[in-house]
């Protein structure tokens, strides 16, 4: 019984960091694709405006 | 600066988190009736003042945008209910492995319980909702009354053990008997967690203008 409560304590404090490491992932995929797209978008702008000129 | 502050905010939260872990498991002696599983609240607890302050500061700035109109308080409502949502998913999955080991069941339908899922719930709704609609202001509106009404839900969730009997521990705060050794260190554990949902919510600011800043880039780029 008690090697199984300490067992389940464990996953328990597993639980709280997977679960905040799993949104700080997310967060970073998030930042990453922002990043992307505004580069992206930039760039074409920056190519739509040198063909109008 | 405010890269500087979110790096600060982690740092300081890391080396309180370490100091805090080294208390629970080696200074800290088990809970006398329910054992090393008691160290839980230490994150359970925490998790949960976090998710409401969450929420709660997600309503007063839905109140806000709605008196103002300023889009800002829309994306602080936004940030700040994604991480109470994270921490309120560590409140509730922490609190059904605790339930697996003193209840002996991973659930039951509860006033406490039952009202914090539908809290989580509401607010995952409140997230969804937000991508269904596409007109920013539109978004902004809808989004910050279904935020004032899911904020009805937290004071429920708060003072459903106080209201309704239930089978949840009764309360930690406001007539609790926990030990001061307990209690100092379920108190210390909450500033990192704190700290860390305030980076974390700052982070997530800073991609929401960005956003902005994207979709009035993609206007742009459709107008050339």
């Amino acid at each position: 019984m008690d090697e199984r409560n300490f067992l389940y304590m464990f996953y328990g404090f597993l639980a709280a960091w997977l679960i905040l490491a799993v949104y700080v992932v997310a967060l970073a995929g998030r930042e990453r694709r922002l990043q992307r797209e505004m580069e992206n978008l930039r760039r074409m702008i920056e190519e739509k405006q040198k063909e109008a000129s | 600066m405010r890269e500087k502050m979110l790096i600060a905010f982690c740092i300081v939260a890391a080396i309180l988190l370490a100091y805090n872990l080294y208390v629970m498991l080696l200074v800290l002696p088990d809970e006398v009736s329910q054992g090393p599983i008691f160290r839980i609240i230490f994150f359970h607890v925490p998790s949960a003042w976090t998710a409401f302050l969450g929420f709660l500061a997600a309503a007063v700035a839905s109140v806000l945008y709605l008196v103002r109109k300023d889009l800002r308080y829309d994306a602080f409502a936004v940030a700040v209910t994604e991480v109470g949502l994270a921490f309120a998913a560590v409140t509730l999955v922490t609190g059904m492995i605790w339930a697996r080991i003193i209840w002996g069941i991973w659930w039951t339908w509860d006033p406490r319980l039952t009202s914090m899922l539908v809290c989580w719930l509401l607010y995952a709704g409140y997230l969804m909702l937000r991508h269904a609609v596409e007109e920013p202001t539109q978004r902004a509106r809808i989004a910050a009354v279904f935020s004032i009404f899911a904020s009805v839900d937290v004071p429920i969730v708060f003072f459903s053990i106080r209201w309704w009997r239930t089978q949840h521990p009764q309360p930690v705060v406001w007539g609790g008997s926990m030990d001061p050794a307990y209690w100092n260190t379920l108190f210390l554990n909450w500033i990192p967690l704190l700290l860390l949902g305030a980076a974390m919510a700052g982070i997530r600011l800073r991609q929401e203008r960005r956003q902005r800043e994207l979709e009035a880039l993609r206007r742009m780029a459709h107008a050339l």
